[in-house]
């Protein structure tokens, strides 16, 4: 399954009573396939923009996304999510009135590529293969806040995309839930290799996932660096204090602190 | 929330917690947990005042105009009388023909309303040429109170029976229509989203979103719908019944026969109440989900 996306000079503005607000401007790169890709900056920066594109939620006002070569997004698309293109929710979408089972096999009987039972059983696989036994038959409502994220994970991958959309996806978690679900995307990512689209504004999480790390400006949404981080895999929460990590994290700091102060002044000036 | 709640290993403890808070659900072990638990007793103590205050001002100290109405006692034991002053009472079958008329006529309106209102508003929740189309509308008659509709419907309709149905059916109608409008409208946009990712058609998203995203509004509609239903049923048996709880409170009024009329009132409440609750039993049975969330009832 591949799943190499490249974005061509994707551009959105937004028009809300004619005030023309550009919310992302000109941003080309490429993820080969199966590349952990995560994309920083500071809120309004237009990272969730190019996810919704990415996604086909809403469409681009210039430029074009492809993937594997078909072009998803541009002028005379229209925007049209599907199955190949799995997102993961910033603050969660597991159907809350179905049991965790009915939401993990879901997706391949309403796309009707299997019976329901069969899409049962592969659930029931794919959850034991990544320690998630044992709560199939509850609501989601039951479950912490990291499980529901896992599960949510799970639930894409029964898809096999081509690419994981991850919209912010650890945001809502406490710092020790996050950690644990962090490595639990590595080890599903390691074990089940896709091409990743992760967004977030926290650093560390972006170097400690990726392969590489867009650093975007603040509105109008520009690509500002990108970086290849070469950390190794299978990586485990001690790479956080590893030198290589830590030379990455004082090289991008200052990047992202810089867009953070114009993104905090702007909007003092928008405030005035 | 333990952070340690996020070891795979301990999922399955947790598990089994849930699953015994499960085996709890039985009506008759919820019953009686109500009946042990704090809100019960105090609902008592609740009602105990009302009563008493009822008898002192009535009964005891005639206070004002208080003084017309019927007395505690007086009322009790006309409604359990074998040989009541005015012929009602819990042994005779006129009280319960009148019963029996008001009830069906609010099941017959109740039906009739969560059946055409609630694909209306998820109708109108879902399809926005629908809902430009209908929502004027809707917002034009719903504030009418159902007491201007009487003199149209008796115009428009036939018969006896139908009018007064159609008065009770149409309170309950337009907030049934409303609720279940602002119950789809209400369904974060991620599940939308997550359900076209994953290649839901409109029929299945209909199914698996929208309508079980919408019901916890659609009960809360339901719930005043029912109340509107009693509204509305008494309004309308009062101008135009000839039988029906609603009519005997205006008759009896009429004939100054005031411990009948309290005891129509008080069944009308009980009558409310126990459909109210029903209707609440019914909305927890179908979103066990909810439940979950908030922790387990």
């Amino acid at each position: 399954m591949p799943g190499a996306l490249s974005i061509c000079n994707a551009g959105k503005v937004y028009d809300p009573g004619g005030l023309n607000v550009v919310a992302m401007d000109g941003i080309t790169f490429d993820i080969r396939e199966n590349a952990f890709c995560v994309v920083v900056g500071p809120s309004g920066c237009g990272k969730t923009t190019l996810l919704n594109s990415v996604a086909g939620f809403d469409g681009l006002t210039s430029g074009e996304i492809f993937l594997d070569g078909e072009r998803i997004a541009g002028r005379g698309v229209s925007a049209k999510p599907g199955p190949g293109r799995m997102v993961v929710f910033q603050n969660g979408a597991l159907f809350p009135w179905k049991t965790v089972l009915w939401n993990v096999s879901c997706g391949p009987v309403q796309q009707g590529r299997m019976s329901r039972a069969e899409a049962q059983t592969k659930a029931r696989e794919l959850m034991a293969k990544v320690g998630l036994s044992g709560i199939e038959d509850q609501f989601p409502g039951q479950l912490s806040g990291g499980q529901k994220r896992r599960v949510e994970i799970v639930r894409a991958l029964m898809n096999n995309p081509k690419v994981l959309l991850m919209d912010e996806p650890f945001r809502a978690l406490d710092a020790l839930t996050k950690s644990v679900v962090q490595e639990f995307l590595l080890e599903v990512y390691d074990a089940i290799p896709k091409t990743v689209f992760f967004i977030t504004h926290d650093l560390e999480e972006a170097i400690f996932l990726a392969d590489v790390v867009v650093v975007m400006s603040t509105r109008p949404g520009t690509v500002k660096r990108i970086v290849k981080t070469g950390l190794p895999r299978p990586r485990d929460h001690t790479l956080l204090t590893s030198p290589e990590f830590l030379r990455l994290y004082g090289e991008l700091e200052a990047l992202i602190h810089e867009e953070a102060m114009k993104a905090f002044r702007a909007g003092e000036r928008e405030l005035a | 929330m333990e952070p340690n709640e996020d070891n795979p290993m301990i999922v399955s403890s947790q598990s089994i917690v849930l699953t015994k808070r499960g085996s709890d659900r039985g009506f008759g072990r919820r019953l009686r947990r109500f009946v042990s638990g704090p809100q019960f007793r105090w609902g008592v103590v609740g009602i105990a005042g009302f009563i008493l205050y009822w008898y002192l001002m009535v009964d005891v100290f005639k206070i004002g105009s208080f003084a017309r109405l019927p007395g505690f006692v007086s009322t009790i034991r006309e409604w359990v009388s074998r040989n009541p002053t005015y012929g009602t009472s819990l042994f005779t079958a006129e009280y319960y023909k009148h019963i029996w008329s008001s009830v069906t006529r609010v099941a017959i309106a109740f039906v009739l309303a969560t059946g055409l209102g609630v694909p209306v508003g998820l109708l109108m929740g879902w399809r926005r040429v629908f809902r430009g189309l209908t929502f004027p509308i809707l917002e034009l008659l719903r504030p009418i109170p159902i007491l201007a509709y009487i003199p149209v419907v008796l115009v428009l309709v036939p018969g006896r029976e139908a009018p007064i149905i159609v008065l009770t059916f149409l309170a309950a109608f337009f907030v049934t229509i409303l609720n279940t409008l602002l119950g789809v409208r209400s369904i974060d946009q991620s599940y939308l989203r997550a359900a076209k990712s994953l290649g839901f058609s409109e029929a299945a998203t209909l199914l698996h979103v929208i309508i079980p995203g919408a019901l916890p509004y659609v009960f809360v509609g339901l719930q005043i719908g029912m109340a509107a239903c009693w509204f509305s049923l008494v309004a309308s048996e009062i101008v135009s019944g000839q039988s029906g709880m609603g009519y005997e409170v205006w008759q009896t009024y009429y004939y100054q026969q005031y411990e009948t009329m309290v005891i129509y009132m008080g069944t009308l409440g009980m009558m409310g109440w126990a459909s109210c609750a029903t209707l609440r039993a019914v909305g927890r049975r179908l979103m066990r989900w909810r439940a979950a969330m908030l922790g387990g009832i």
